[in-house]
């Protein structure tokens, strides 16, 4: 059964039902969108840049209204948002406790962390393979750290569902796998998980379910059903051929032809 | 410079008053400085300022209480600002420079036309001790009582939203709501502190002590404390200064903040180099 449902399920953490949005009034960057995330989903949206990934995220953490249709959240429901990294100002002058820390900024808090909040966030921070980290400034870590310090502060919110957007963006590939398989457990713990990326091969393809998006909902299911040349083709509007290699499925664009031109020095061959 | 010379000042009622205010100022923008600097909106202490000029001459005018008036003028243009930076495409600088120029022009004008209501327009604009009242210190010491509980009570959103505005509002933060929250006490701030640093060096009084500060910590908590600390050191010393070198208040408080911002400058890049060839020998 595809987790990821274009039917209005009951029971759903949230449902987006026949959702457009827009910016100002201008042209829609959703269209009739449905979606339904239930408990323990790890879900993959893909599509193009300007499809509609982020703004389908925000429609769903509320920061975006839609001018027709409805999102449905769970009363109470808790949600987590990892940023993309580029959107951080990694000059800011903030530790990595601090940055957990601040996630707790609901209500009236004290505006230290409570010893006890300083033993929850070294043990988030252990859970993620930061310990002994939460004195170090931000830019002070490596990529893969910087992306977990702020799973760490989603996780500290104690959210049910958190959201990622684009995840494993300017990673390496090790450092790739890790933040994968670091989804992975952590959705197997029982948390709802739903991030957006470009990358099909090395993230998408490795997910239980991808929804593939542009503008409106072209595809969702298990990445056998959806990453297949059709469904690509009508997403990327741009022929995509599946490779079988290794047992995974591997995504590339189709051979050069009407619609993509070889660069010149690639068709005039190498020179000395 | 005897003692006896150094301490004379302290004698006189209207320079302990002025002492008392441009210390409590100086912690008082040193602190709420952090969230200006850290929001990238440097400018908006400058423009409030101005702004808050033109909400006086209004007051002045229209016949009601001129501290009364001012505040609300600030209060609103601060909150005119955000709205058009939420509505249109137009960066906060740019928001800033129109709206905040416009009314301190109206300002100017009334004055021009008017005459200037209650103190000297000078004064207002460049900072004068003379001008000091005690119930000058009774309204900074109540802003800044007032701005204390704000940052206390308010600590983690008002960091949580400066740092990641987006991802607060998604996991429930009220960002709008915040956000004016730090403009009225932005206003409220710059207002009571007009007296003894004139309109044209307010801006200064935010930002200097807030970016020594970032230079010498990467955590927010202790930046926060340390550009208090930095701020009302600054008032203290430079109003002492201003009394024995006869300048005006504003300049001296703005210029021993420039000093701070020296050291800091020529003593982190010094570490930085230590650091640097540290790591470089390991």
């Amino acid at each position: 059964m595809s987790r990821a449902s274009l039917l209005v399920s009951t029971g759903a953490l949230i449902v987006v039902d026949d959702v457009t949005v827009n910016y100002g009034g201008g042209p829609p960057v959703l269209i009739d969108v449905d979606l339904t995330i239930e408990q323990g989903d790890l879900i993959g949206i893909v599509g193009p840049s300007g499809s509609g990934k982020s703004t389908l995220l925000k429609a769903m953490l509320g920061t975006v209204a839609p001018v027709s249709g409805s999102v449905r959240r769970t009363p109470g429901l808790a949600v987590g948002l990892v940023p993309q990294v580029e959107t951080i100002d990694w000059n800011f002058p903030v530790t990595v406790a601090e940055c957990v820390g601040m996630a707790r900024a609901r209500g009236l808090r004290l505006p230290w962390i409570t010893k006890r909040e300083r033993s929850e966030i070294a043990d988030v921070l252990d859970r993620l393979g930061l310990a002994d980290l939460g004195g170090r400034h931000i830019r002070e870590l490596s990529g893969g750290q910087q992306q977990r310090v702020f799973l760490a502060r989603a996780l500290f919110t104690s959210a049910q569902v958190i959201f990622l957007d684009e995840p494993t963006s300017g990673l390496d590939v090790r450092t790739r796998h890790d933040v994968l398989h670091l989804l992975d457990d952590l959705n197997a713990d029982g948390l709802t998980i739903v991030l957006t990326t470009h990358d099909l091969n090395g993230i998408a393809a490795h997910l239980p379910t991808v929804v593939c998006l542009n503008r409106s909902v072209i595809g969702a299911g298990t990445p056998e059903q959806v990453l297949v040349p059709d469904v690509l083709e009508r997403t990327y509007g741009s022929p995509m051929e599946v490779l079988e290699h290794g047992g995974m499925r591997v995504v590339v664009d189709a051979p050069i032809g009407d619609n993509v031109t070889p660069l010149r020095r690639a068709s005039g061959g190498a020179s000395a | 410079m005897s003692w006896a010379e150094l301490i004379r000042p302290y004698e006189f009622e209207f320079f302990r008053n002025g002492l008392y205010v441009a210390t409590i100022a100086g912690a008082l923008c040193g602190v709420v400085g952090c969230y200006v600097v850290l929001r990238n909106m440097s400018y908006i202490g400058h423009g409030l300022s101005h702004s808050i000029f033109g909400g006086y001459a209004v007051a002045g005018l229209a016949g009601v209480n001129l501290f009364l008036g001012a505040g609300i003028w600030g209060v609103v243009t601060a909150l005119a600002v955000g709205g058009i930076v939420r509505r249109r495409p137009i960066g906060s600088d740019a928001a800033i420079g129109v709206v905040t120029t416009a009314s301190f022009a109206l300002g100017l004008a009334l004055v021009q036309l008017y005459g200037s209501p209650g103190r000297n327009a000078d004064a207002l604009l460049f900072g004068n001790v003379l001008g000091v009242t005690t119930s000058d210190v009774w309204v900074i010491v109540g802003v800044a009582l007032a701005t204390a509980a704000v940052v206390f009570f308010f600590y983690r959103p008002l960091l949580f939203t400066t740092f990641d505005s987006q991802v607060a509002a998604a996991t429930g933060v009220r960002t709008a709501w915040i956000d004016a929250l730090l403009m009225v006490v932005l206003s409220a701030t710059v207002l009571a502190t007009m007296n003894v640093m004139g309109v044209t060096l307010i801006a200064a009084t935010l930002v200097v002590p807030a970016v020594v500060a970032r230079m010498l910590t990467d955590s927010f908590g202790k930046m926060l404390a340390l550009s208090g600390v930095i701020g009302a050191v600054s008032g203290f010393v430079g109003m002492n200064a201003s009394y024995h070198l006869d300048v005006a208040s504003g300049p001296t408080i703005v210029l021993t903040s420039a000093c701070f911002f020296i050291v800091a400058y020529v003593a982190g890049g010094r570490l930085r180099r230590r650091a640097g060839s540290v790591a470089h020998a390991h």
